[in-house]
């Protein structure tokens, strides 16, 4: 695999054709990643394939695990060295991660976590698109956690949410997951490959070593300043529950203080964390809710739809977990009387739309199939649902 | 009230020489397990080479060796069951200045984590890596181990074990470790000795320590209690020198334990291949 051939634009930006795979490689060098641990899988590899090759040119480790429980858990041994880290993946694998992504919730470790979603269960579709394991992003771990899973429907958006991907899990300390699926990781589009970002670091101790306590929080936003090895600082982190300390602490009342904090430091950044694509909300009567590859081709539908006089909009998802609760509000507000969601599997963020019933009527395309929606298909069921 | 205020920290303990470096609230281990033991060598050996908190790492997997990494003062890292390697290799490729230890039990490092255990030999990072055999798995409750012998009794082979157990140092020597050896955990100036010998060896070593459990083993098979099962223990060890590592006998039936070093080799280690490549990289670049 070439890196890719690109060339600047009028305005000086970088700009390539390249697969999705590639371009969430190139996100995450240029947000500053210098290690990255995985296991082949397809439809992911490519990824792997680019970071074997750019990483060394950039003072970065790139090495490929015996599997995927040593990728995710090398890859969080990354990030207490204080490197940016990552791995990626696909359904298959990120099963194999599952446990060692509550460590990484637990040792509250920075990582990100690609995986280019294909049809499942077991081996399924290796070759194709899904958006089937948008659950398993959310709760493959066992016990109660928070995690944020961003979902790219663009090349661009590839690159853009990788970097996004990197700055929420310096800031918030948390794995973050990018859900991208098999064809958007090996299609090709332009990406402009710019650098005007912001870069956001981890949180360093806010004490010196001999008062520092590794999982005592100074601020509202509930995160621990991180010491890592390599430095004066001493510390112990642990899968189990634990106190400020690091001891470990069996106790109920240490139990309920760590979930609470691990979970409202992700729950209380909603708004920050939450974003969205959104068209004519002001006076859609119905609106088309999707994510990911599936929404590519909704806007088309949309107005057609509505140069035939329907009052008819649609949000597009960036992020499906935390689950955007503020902008369901905002839809009810707004009087939509319907909300329609489309997804490639068996119905899964319309269990999470469903919970605001009182606010509209919910129905959905949930099918739970390995290609996306035509705009054709779409504006047929549309229209089904609103005649 | 919190469960590590209530370890009973004994008077005599504020005089421990190596009080400095270790965590004494968090050591939960039975009266007589050699886990301390290794703990004390590993530390000893720390301080001996004059390294400090900048310096160096412990990683542990679960299991009662597992709770060890607590015990010391340094970057401490307690992982998911079998696990330990893999974020160990993460900490050594990330930061390769760092000297990381990894301790961990025999079902943790070769149950769950063998694969892993494997791949870091053939790798030769450098990692020093030390087992704590005691041939059970002990904190879940005495479970068989792939390293019970056969016809012991355990909470799982009520009838006798009927799995032959693995040579931990023939297969570390087999799967690439450019330092192997094997030691009473009580004879811990030879482990501290060791240690050493395998952080400076700068590669994969592996250090394999016989710690019996005398509640979880002993008690089964009646082999007494912690004093009478050292006491076993010491009968069947024999320290040799220039024994193939697949010729390292450990076998109870017998009665003999061959303790020693197996494996001396100077080879590079992966971290140190790993920059040579960024170096290859750089003037390809630079090429074009």
């Amino acid at each position: 695999m070439m890196s890719p051939k690109s060339i600047k634009n009028s305005s000086g930006i970088k700009q390539a054709l390249v697969t999705g795979n590639i371009a969430s490689a190139e996100g995450a060098i240029a947000v500053g990643c210098r290690f990255f641990a995985g296991y082949p899988i397809t439809p992911s590899s490519e990824i792997a394939h680019h970071m074997s090759r750019r990483l060394p040119e950039v003072n970065g480790t790139f090495v490929q695990m015996e599997d995927e429980l040593a990728s995710i858990t090398c890859s969080l041994g990354a990030s207490y060295a204080g490197v940016k880290s990552m791995t990626a993946t696909s359904g298959p694998g990120l099963s194999l991660m599952a446990e060692s992504i509550g460590l990484g919730v637990m040792l509250e470790a920075p990582v990100v976590i690609v995986t280019i979603m294909r049809g499942g269960p077991s081996t399924g579709q290796p070759t194709n698109a899904s958006q089937s394991d948008i659950y398993q992003t959310r709760y493959a771990s066992h016990g109660d956690y928070q995690i944020i899973v961003l979902t790219p429907s663009t090349v661009q958006e590839m690159y853009d949410l990788t970097i996004r991907a990197f700055n929420l899990a310096e800031k918030y300390r948390n794995p973050v997951i990018v859900a991208s699926d098999g064809f958007l990781g090996q299609m090709m589009e332009p990406l402009y490959f710019h650098s005007d970002f912001e870069i956001v670091n981890r949180k360093p101790p806010q004490v010196p070593p001999e008062k520092y306590k590794p999982f005592e929080v100074f601020d509202d936003d509930l995160v621990p300043g991180m010491a890592v090895a390599g430095t004066d600082y001493d510390f112990y982190v642990s899968g189990l529950t634990h106190d400020e300390m690091g001891n470990p602490d069996q106790s109920p009342e240490a139990a309920v203080k760590l979930i609470k904090r691990l979970s409202d430091k992700i729950i209380k950044a909603r708004p920050e964390i939450n974003d969205w694509e959104e068209k004519y909300l002001d006076d859609a009567e119905t609106i088309l809710l999707s994510y990911g590859i599936n929404s590519r081709g909704v806007p088309e539908v949309i107005e057609k739809l509505r140069n035939e006089g329907k009052n008819v909009g649609y949000v597009r998802l960036k992020n499906v977990w935390p689950f955007p609760d503020e902008l369901m509000e905002k839809i009810g507000n707004n009087g939509v009387s319907k909300v329609i969601v489309s997804e490639m599997n068996y119905g899964m963020i319309i269990r999470e739309v469903q919970r605001f019933r009182h606010l509209f009527d919910v129905s959905g395309i949930s099918i739970p199939t390995v290609i996306p929606f035509s705009p054709k298909f779409l504006y047929k069921k549309i229209m089904e649902e609103i005649n | 009230m919190k469960l590590s205020d209530e370890v009973c920290i004994p008077e005599e303990a504020y005089d421990h020489p190596l009080r400095e470096r270790l965590n004494l609230n968090r050591f939960i281990f039975c009266p007589g397990c050699l886990i301390g033991t290794a703990i004390t060598s590993i530390t000893n050996s720390l301080r001996e080479k004059g390294l400090t908190l900048k310096d160096y790492a412990i990683v542990s997997g679960i299991g009662c060796t597992g709770r060890s990494s607590g015990c010391f003062k340094a970057p401490a890292f307690h992982t998911t069951h079998g696990r330990a390697i893999p974020f160990a290799t993460g900490l050594k490729l990330a930061n390769p200045k760092l000297k990381v230890v990894v301790l961990s039990g025999d079902g943790d490092l070769f149950a769950i984590g063998g694969n892993h255990f494997i791949h870091a030999a053939r790798r030769n990072i450098e990692l020093t890596v030390l087992c704590i055999n005691n041939n059970v798995y002990g904190m879940t409750g005495g479970q068989v181990a792939p390293t019970t012998h056969i016809g012991d009794i355990t909470s799982t082979t009520p009838y006798g074990n009927m799995e032959s157990p693995f040579n931990l140092v023939s297969l570390a020597a087999a799967a690439g470790a450019t330092y192997v050896a094997r030691w009473p955990g009580y004879d811990t100036l030879r482990l501290q000795k060791s240690i050493t010998k395998s952080i400076d060896n700068d590669g994969f070593g592996f250090i394999e320590v016989l710690a019996p459990c005398f509640i979880q083993y002993g008690s089964k098979n009646k082999l007494g209690d912690a004093v009478e099962m050292l006491d076993w223990l010491r009968k069947q060890v024999k320290i040799e020198t220039n024994v193939a590592p697949h010729k390292a006998t450990f076998d109870f039936k017998k009665g003999i334990i061959i303790c020693g070093e197996f494996v001396e080799e100077k080879k590079e280690g992966f971290s140190k291949k790993i920059e040579e490549l960024r170096e290859r990289a750089h003037n390809k670049k630079k090429k074009k």
